[in-house]
C-alpha cells in the first residue's frame, strides 16, 4: 500500500514524490506481482462471502439461511461449510415451500440437509392458505407473490432478526440496488430510496426488535461465477439443471414445462425438447431453455455465449412489468 | 477456462453530461455484456420517450422512480468479464447527493475513471471527485478525457488538460494516475483502439482495465487478523477444538509464528490455519481462515491477531480522523454514538471539529456543525481502546463507521488519520 496516502489535510503541501510522469498519459507505478500467490476472482468472492455470513453469525441474534434446493443456495450451503466448519452451523436452515416446485429440486432439498446433519425448517403456503392469510385468486397462477406472506409468518413465527438469502445483484436491476446488508421494517418492507449506506466490509447489522434485515452473502456473483464455482467444488445440484428431454408446450413465446399443475390448453399442443432450466422456482413460471448442455463446463461454456439474462430467459413473473421485483420487495419478498 | 482472473473494482465519477453513461454503455456494449433482453427493453423505453437513438444510461437506472423521473438515486452495481478479468462497476448518480454516493462506491474500489469533457477541460467537479478518491484512498485513478471528438482529435488539447490536470494532482496524495483520451459516443480508445487517435501511444481503456497491477493494493507487510467469530464445535471429534475465525485483512501469517492479540498483548504462536479445503502452511490477506493457537489464551470478537513489525498497529482510546457525515440529521456534538471499528463496535462522542473541508476548492472552515455531504477532520473519544492502523496505511484497519443508536442508521463514514 506505499504510494497510497489519504490526504488528511488535502490542500497547500506539495507531495514531492513520486514524481508524476505523465507523459505518455501514464504514470509508473506498474509493478509486477512479487508474491507467488494466485489469489482468483472466484477466491475473492468466496472470501467476501464467508466474511458476510461470519458477521452474521457472530452479530445477529437468531438468524437463518434462506435454502430452496436451488443452485444458489446450494453455492450458499457449501459457503456456510466454509465459514462454519468444524462446527455446525450457528443457524437453521428455511425453506419457503410453494408447493409449486420441481420434485427434484426437493428432493435435492432434503438429500443435501440430511448429509450435512444441519436442520432443515419447511413451511409451506398450504399452512398460510388454510390459516387464510393467504387467499389464492387462480389455482394456476404462480405463487411467487405469495411466498411473502408465509415468510414473514415464519421470520414472526421463530423471531428470526437476520435471514440470509442467494440473491444475486446481476439478476435484477432492483437486486442491483439492494445492499448486502438490507433493512427491512416490521411489515417486512423495503425501501429502495432509504437504504443504509454500507461502506468497505463493515456492515451495520443493527435492528430494533420486530424488524429484520435481510443479507446477500453472494450479492456480488454473477451467474457464470456460480457455475465456475459449482464445477470447481464439484457440487451436487438438481439434475433438471443439466440438458434433458422433457414435455413441453408453447405459449406466449415461452416454453412451458408440462406437470400436474400446467396442462395443455385447447389447441397447444405437448412436444418432447431437449431444454435445461437456468433457474429453477414455480413450476408454472419457470421456463426451460432449449439446451445439450449435459456437464457443468458444457453450462459454463453456454453461459458463456448466451445473448439473454438469466431471468430474461426464464421467468415469466418478471416479464409482467419493469418493476416487478422491486415491487415484490418493498412488499416483503426477498 | 476463466478459472486464474482478477478481480476489479473500480467506479466511475462525472456527471452525464460528461457522456458517463455512454462510456459505461460502451464499455459493456462493446465488450459485448449487454444481453438481448436488456437491450430490447431499454430500446423499448426509449423509443416510448420519443429520443432518436438507444439510451444506455437506462441499463443502470433500477428503481422504478429512477425510469419515471429518468434520474439515478443510489450507487448501482453491474458486472461485465472479459477473458482477462471480471469487473465490478459501481456506478453512482451525480448530483446533490454525489459525496455520499461517491464516497460508498468508491469505499471498496481498486480504481476510480474520472470523466473529463475535452472542451471543458479540468472543473470543480474533477477536483472533487479526484479530491473524494484521494480522501478514499483508492490506489488507482484514470482521467478519461472524452469527447475528444468534439476538438478534432487535438493531441495538443489532450497535453493541456493532462498537464492542468498534473499541477492539481500533485496538491493531493493521487500517486497512480493514467490519461486517456477517448470518445465514448464514437468508440475510440474505449474497447477498440479506433482510426482517430494515432498519436497515443497509451493502452485503450478496457486494455488497462485489463492490465493494471492490482496485486499490491493490499498491505502485504503487516498481518492484521481481526477476529470475527470462535469457532467452538464441542463435538465428540472436536472436543477441545477452539479456532478464532476471520479475514485477513493485511500481510501473511504462517504456521509457528509468534502472535500477539490486541488489545490484552498476550501472545502465542499459530498451531494450525484451518479451512475447509485442508490445513495451510500459509495464509495471506484477504483469505477467510480459522486460526489456533499453541495457549489457551481468552480471545474473543473484537480482538486482533497481529505479528510484530516495523508498524506495530496502536491501541488507543482516543484519535483523530476524517469523517463523512452521511445523515440527513446533522451530528450532534452532545450525542454518544457507537462506532463499527474492524469487528468491535463502541460507544464513542466526538470530541472537537477541527475544520471542514469545502469540496469544490479544498479549503478549510471552521466546523461548528456537521450535515449531510459534509467532509471534516474530527476527534473521537472511544469507550474502549480500538486495534488501528492509520487509514493510509491499512483501508480496513484505518476506516470505520458511525450509528446512530437511536435509528440503528449508519450516519458516518470515517478514515483514520
Amino acid at each position: 500500500m506505499s504510494g497510497l496516502l489519504v490526504a488528511d489535510r488535502p490542500v497547500r503541501s506539495i507531495v514531492p514524490e513520486p514524481a508524476l510522469d505523465l507523459k505518455h498519459g501514464n504514470i509508473g507505478n506498474e509493478r509486477e506481482s512479487m508474491t507467488a500467490h494466485t489469489f482468483t476472482h472466484l477466491d475473492a468472492l468466496e472470501s467476501e462471502s464467508i466474511h458476510i455470513m461470519r458477521e452474521v453469525a457472530a452479530e445477529c441474534k437468531n438468524p437463518a439461511l434462506l435454502f430452496s434446493g436451488g443452485k444458489d443456495s446450494i453455492v450458499m450451503l457449501r459457503l456456510a461449510e466454509k465459514a462454519f466448519r468444524p462446527a455446525k452451523f450457528p443457524f437453521p436452515l428455511v425453506h419457503i415451500d410453494t408447493e409449486h416446485n420441481f420434485p427434484e429440486v426437493i428432493a435435492c432439498r432434503d438429500k443435501l440437509a440430511a448429509d450435512l446433519g444441519e436442520r432443515l425448517i419447511v413451511r409451506s403456503l398450504e399452512d398460510s392458505i388454510r390459516r387464510g392469510t393467504i387467499v389464492i385468486k387462480d389455482p394456476d397462477k404462480p405463487r411467487n407473490p405469495y411466498q411473502s406472506v408465509t415468510l414473514l409468518e415464519t421470520i414472526a413465527e421463530f423471531g428470526f432478526d437476520a435471514c440470509m438469502g442467494g440473491a444475486r445483484r446481476d439478476e435484477e436491476k432492483a437486486r442491483a440496488k439492494e445492499r448486502i446488508f438490507s433493512f427491512r421494517d416490521e411489515f417486512g418492507q423495503w425501501d429502495p430510496k432509504n437504504q443504509r449506506p454500507e461502506l468497505w466490509d463493515t456492515y451495520n447489522t443493527r435492528v430494533h426488535n420486530g424488524e429484520n434485515i435481510r443479507v446477500f452473502p453472494i450479492s456480488n456473483w454473477t451467474e457464470m461465477d456460480i457455475w465456475e464455482y459449482i464445477g470447481r467444488e464439484k457440487l451436487h445440484i438438481p439434475e433438471i439443471y443439466f440438458a434433458h428431454e422433457r414435455e413441453v408446450i408453447r405459449r406466449g413465446g415461452n416454453v412451458i414445462p408440462v406437470s400436474h399443475l400446467v396442462q395443455p390448453r385447447p389447441g397447444e399442443k405437448i412436444e418432447v425438447a431437449t431444454v435445461r432450466f437456468r433457474t429453477v422456482g414455480d413450476m408454472t413460471c419457470t421456463a426451460p431453455v432449449e439446451s445439450t448442455a449435459r456437464t457443468v463446463d458444457e453450462i459454463i461454456e453456454e453461459t458463456a455465449t448466451t445473448r439473454i439474462t438469466e431471468r430474461g430467459a426464464t421467468r415469466m413473473d418478471d416479464q409482467t412489468s419493469d418493476a416487478s421485483m422491486e415491487l415484490r420487495k418493498k412488499e416483503g419478498y426477498f | 477456462m476463466s478459472n486464474a482472473t482478477q478481480l476489479l473494482r473500480f467506479i466511475t465519477a462525472g456527471s452525464v453530461d460528461d457522456g458517463k453513461s455512454t462510456l459505461i454503455g460502451r464499455l459493456l456494449h462493446d465488450s459485448k455484456s449487454i444481453f438481448e433482453d436488456q437491450f430490447s427493453a431499454i430500446s423499448k423505453t426509449s423509443e416510448k420517450r420519443g429520443m432518436g437513438a438507444v439510451d444506455l444510461s437506462l441499463l443502470t437506472d433500477g428503481l422504478q422512480a429512477e425510469r419515471e423521473q429518468g434520474i439515478t438515486i443510489d450507487v448501482a452495481y453491474r458486472y461485465f468479464a472479459t477473458p482477462k478479468r471480471k469487473f465490478i462497476i459501481g456506478d453512482t448518480p451525480g448530483h446533490e447527493q454525489y459525496t455520499r454516493n461517491m464516497v460508498t462506491a468508491a469505499s471498496t474500489a481498486n480504481l476510480v475513471v474520472i470523466l473529463i469533457d475535452a472542451r471543458k477541460g479540468v472543473l470543480v467537479q474533477t477536483r472533487r471527485h479526484t479530491y473524494l478518491a484521494s480522501l478514499l484512498g483508492v490506489p488507482h485513478v484514470v482521467l478519461a478525457v472524452n469527447k475528444m471528438d468534439m476538438v478534432d482529435y487535438s493531441k495538443q488539447r489532450f497535453e493541456e488538460i493532462v498537464g492542468e490536470y498534473k499541477r492539481f494532482a500533485a496538491q493531493l496524495n493521487v500517486h497512480d494516475v493514467h490519461c486517456i483520451p477517448l470518445s465514448a459516443l464514437n468508440g475510440d480508445m474505449v474497447v477498440d483502439r479506433g482510426d482517430n487517435l494515432d498519436w497515443y501511444q497509451g493502452p485503450a481503456l478496457l486494455e488497462l482495465l485489463e492490465t493494471i497491477a492490482i496485486d499490491r493494493d493490499v498491505n502485504t507487510d503487516d498481518f492484521r487478523f481481526p477476529v470475527q467469530w470462535v469457532c467452538r464445535p464441542q463435538t465428540d471429534e472436536h472436543h477441545d477444538f477452539r479456532g478464532f475465525a476471520g479475514r485477513i485483512e493485511a500481510g501473511e501469517v504462517s504456521v509457528g509464528d509468534e502472535v500477539t492479540v490486541l488489545p490484552s498483548g498476550r501472545t502465542s504462536k499459530v498451531r494450525e490455519i484451518v479451512t475447509y479445503d485442508g490445513k495451510l502452511q500459509t495464509a495471506f490477506a484477504p483469505q477467510s481462515v480459522t486460526i489456533t493457537l499453541a495457549d489457551e489464551i481468552d480471545i474473543s470478537r473484537g480482538d486482533m491477531l497481529v505479528k510484530s513489525s516495523a508498524h506495530p498497529p496502536k491501541v488507543e482510546k482516543e484519535f483523530e480522523a476524517m469523517l463523512c457525515w452521511l445523515s440527513e440529521a446533522p451530528l450532534d456534538k452532545n450525542r454518544k454514538y457507537l462506532v463499527k471499528h474492524t469487528t468491535r463496535t463502541a460507544k464513542c462522542l466526538f470530541s472537537k471539529l477541527d475544520y471542514r473541508v469545502d469540496v469544490n476548492t479544498l479549503e478549510q472552515h471552521a466546523a461548528e456543525k456537521l450535515n449531510m455531504n459534509d467532509i471534516a477532520r474530527v476527534a473521537l473519544k472511544i469507550q474502549q481502546p480500538l486495534v488501528f492502523d492509520s487509514y493510509e496505511i491499512d483501508r480496513a484497519t484505518g476506516s470505520f463507521i458511525v450509528i446512530d443508536e437511536a435509528t440503528n442508521n449508519t450516519v458516518a463514514a470515517g478514515m483514520i488519520a
